[in-house]
């Protein structure tokens, strides 16, 4: 025990001790931050849980007749109440929903209906091919919105800036299906450059399917997808430059003799792209939504389509299973974007000294 | 020969009210001062007389729905704004006035060196710092981590490592603590000496006197006088304006008689002299125009009624 409280203390007289002090106080406080995030995203799925349930339980929904389908007619009563049974739908709804939050906490997201295929497989497979399309429409809207918002608020009141203002104003309000039969209406029906729908060839074998393929499939719903994203993106970036640019630090700058380029280098870009990135990370719930309606336009085989799917035709675990995993998704994001202001801003790692700066502020 | 001179300068902000009506506020009337090398010209004048202001307007960086009008001149030629951005920074540098000025996300070391234009940075940054009694680790800070001493030291330092000649500081005291402070003013008078024009603004009177050469007094966004630092003594007979004499008697060790009534807000500026509602020597000749700013005796006064 001594010798490692030596060792501790020859590597923090060795670091040097400000440093060091720093550093431990910095993880210690990061460590905390992380176990109150935890305890927040468990009880805010246990909620979320508990809510879906009941409302799918209250819903017109029927998972015997979902797990039939088709063949509803040729079902006595009998064999409904067997099917029942098996599913433990016979039991009250208090049980159910123990029976299935164990099961969820033992890792079993219980067996999709329609694809007779455990929940968790078919979220896997799903989410990878969404998570392509949402990759590359998150990084296009932030890439594009950014530099458009960028370029709008340093020519501020030019015709650059109200072309851009205007498209970001007219594709906040634009539907994200009717977009994306715009976009497929041109790009595949007219112009025929993209395939019109799925996520590979109709009538190809899995094992001759190529990775062009894929990207091909995927471009025109990653447009629809990046085309109504940079809106946001773009807008915000707008807003928060014009308030750099008329901060006083801008303002002393320019007095110092910076303008132009080195002056957005060296004072516009770091003060603006923190707020960007962490928005673009705050906006994975709306990157999901979109994604579920864009999916659902070009019949592309991403989690959206399953949830529609799973609603439409009464899926009951997969659609639970959608919810859990979209909830997850949407706080990972949530976190993402608090930890990237965590490490990167000084004035939140040094804590303390924040407040004192924000008080004389006023 | 001035170094730098400002003329009749006037700055009105428009503003959009209700209705897409444009309002206009006259912030600075008239104005007038003039720096010389190896001076120091303390700009003295209630919140919100238009001390910042001038300062922004002298290096040419006014918010864009400002309307400036009258003319300056730098070493005899016209200071154009185009001029502005060539000399800003180079020859005439600004001391802003709180820590806000400084960005946020940028290690101050790293602000001070690119202020540098001649010769290493790294050098001059370092210099600066042990001349001002900044630690070393200080250059590895985030403005917020500054105190207020070592965010004004920190702020004096852009200007000297510009190697400007005309330095141009917005109340560069507040917030010392009286030794550090009496160094701080120290140091101007010292770059004074070595051949700088400086132009102090302050609320402090006190500090103003201890090393400035010639005062100007501020009253509702104009220059009422401008008297050399010497005709602030007694029972202010020796100043030439009512608002001076009343300034200058309301200081506490004096006889601490505050002036009645307050300053005009800019959208409500009176006809005709500024000063004219709580001016004890009006006359309905005050109310007729704005008087002009004339010489007297060794200095200037706003006031048709001064002797
Ligand atoms: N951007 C602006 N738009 C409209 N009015 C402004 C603007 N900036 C300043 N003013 C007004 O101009 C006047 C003078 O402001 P200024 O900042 O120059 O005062 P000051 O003498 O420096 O005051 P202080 O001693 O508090 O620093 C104030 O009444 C202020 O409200
Ligand atoms: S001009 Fe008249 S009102 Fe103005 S300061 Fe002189 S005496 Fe007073
Ligand atoms: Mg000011």
């Amino acid at each position: 025990m001594s010798t490692v409280m030596a060792g501790r203390q020859q590597i923090i007289s060795l670091i040097g001790n400000g440093v060091t002090k720093g550093v431990f106080k910095m993880i210690k406080k990061l460590g905390f931050f992380l176990l109150m995030k935890g305890i927040r995203m468990a009880t805010l799925l246990v909620a979320i849980c508990f809510i879906s349930f009941l409302l799918i339980k209250n819903s017109p929904i029927d998972p015997i007749q979902a797990y039939i389908g088709a063949d509803m007619l040729n079902v006595g009563p009998e064999q409904r109440a067997k099917i029942a049974a098996y599913w433990g739908l016979d039991q009250p709804v208090g049980v159910q929903f123990l029976n299935w939050g164990s099961a969820i906490l033992s890792g079993d997201l219980g067996t999709s209906m329609i694809y007779r295929r455990p929940v968790a497989d078919i979220i896997g497979e799903r989410f990878v091919n969404s998570l392509a399309l949402m990759l590359t429409a998150w990084a296009l809207s932030g890439i594009i919105g950014f530099i458009l918002g960028v370029v709008a608020a340093m020519k501020k009141g030019t015709w650059i800036d109200r072309i851009i203002k205007g498209y970001c104003y007219t594709l906040a309000s634009t539907p994200t299906f009717w977009m994306g039969l715009l976009v497929l209406i041109v790009f595949a029906v007219w112009l025929k450059w993209f395939p019109v729908g799925m996520g590979v060839p109709a009538g190809v074998l899995a094992e001759d399917v190529t990775l062009l393929d894929r990207i091909k499939h995927l471009i025109l719903p990653a447009i629809t997808l990046s085309i109504l994203g940079v809106a946001n993106v773009a807008l915000h970036t707008r807003q928060k430059m014009i308030d750099v640019l008329q901060s006083e630090y801008v303002l002393f700058a320019r007095a110092r003799g910076e303008r132009g380029f080195v002056l957005f280098w060296r004072h516009g870009l770091r003060n603006v792209a923190l707020p960007a990135i962490t928005l673009q990370f705050a906006a994975f719930s709306e990157l999901f939504g979109g994604a579920v309606l864009a999916e659902q336009v070009f019949s592309y085989p991403g989690l959206g389509q399953a949830t529609v799917e799973a609603g439409v035709r009464g899926d009951v675990p997969l659609l639970l299973g959608i919810v859990i995993f979209s909830t997850l998704f949407v706080f990972i994001g949530n976190l993402i974007a608090d930890l990237i202001y965590k490490v990167l801003d000084p004035r939140m790692r040094g804590g303390e000294h924040y407040a004192f700066y924000s008080r004389r502020k006023k | 020969m001035p170094i730098l001179e400002v003329k009749n300068l006037s700055v009105a902000f428009t503003q959009y009210t209700t209705g897409f009506k444009q309002k206009s506020h006259q912030v600075i009337s008239d104005l007038n001062v003039t720096l010389e090398a190896g001076k120091i010209l303390a700009v003295v004048g209630a919140s919100g007389s238009g001390k910042s202001l001038l300062a922004h307007a002298i290096l040419g960086v006014l918010p864009t729905n400002a309307k400036v009008s009258g003319s300056m001149t730098y070493v005899g030629e016209e200071l154009t704004h185009a001029r502005k951005i060539a000399l800003r920074g180079k020859e005439i540098a600004l001391v802003p006035q709180s820590v806000n000025y400084l960005d946020p996300l940028m290690k101050v070391g790293k602000q001070v060196r690119t202020s540098v234009r001649t010769g290493d940075p790294k050098e001059a940054q370092k210099n600066v710092f042990e001349r001002y009694h900044l630690k070393p680790e200080v250059e590895g800070m985030y403005p917020f981590e500054l105190s207020g001493g070592m965010a004004r030291r920190t702020l004096l330092s852009t200007a000297i490592v510009s190697g400007a000649k005309v330095i141009i500081a917005d109340e560069p005291t507040p917030g010392l603590d009286p030794t550090v402070m009496k160094e701080a003013l120290g140091n101007f008078r010292e770059l004074a000496d070595s051949g700088c024009a400086v132009m102090l603004i302050t609320h402090d009177i006190d500090s103003a006197l201890s090393i400035a050469d010639e005062i100007a007094v501020f009253y509702a966004g104009t220059t009422v006088e401008i008297a050399p630092v010497t005709d602030f003594t007694g029972k202010g007979e020796a100043l030439r304006h009512p608002y001076s004499k009343a300034l200058w008697r309301a200081l506490p060790q004096n006889d601490f008689i505050p002036i009645k009534g307050s300053q005009p807000h800019s959208s409500a500026l009176p006809p005709g002299c500024l000063f004219e509602p709580r001016c004890p020597w009006a006359t309905s000749d005050c109310r007729k125009g704005r008087p002009e700013m004339r010489e007297l005796r060794d200095g200037t006064v706003r006031c048709i009624h001064a002797t």
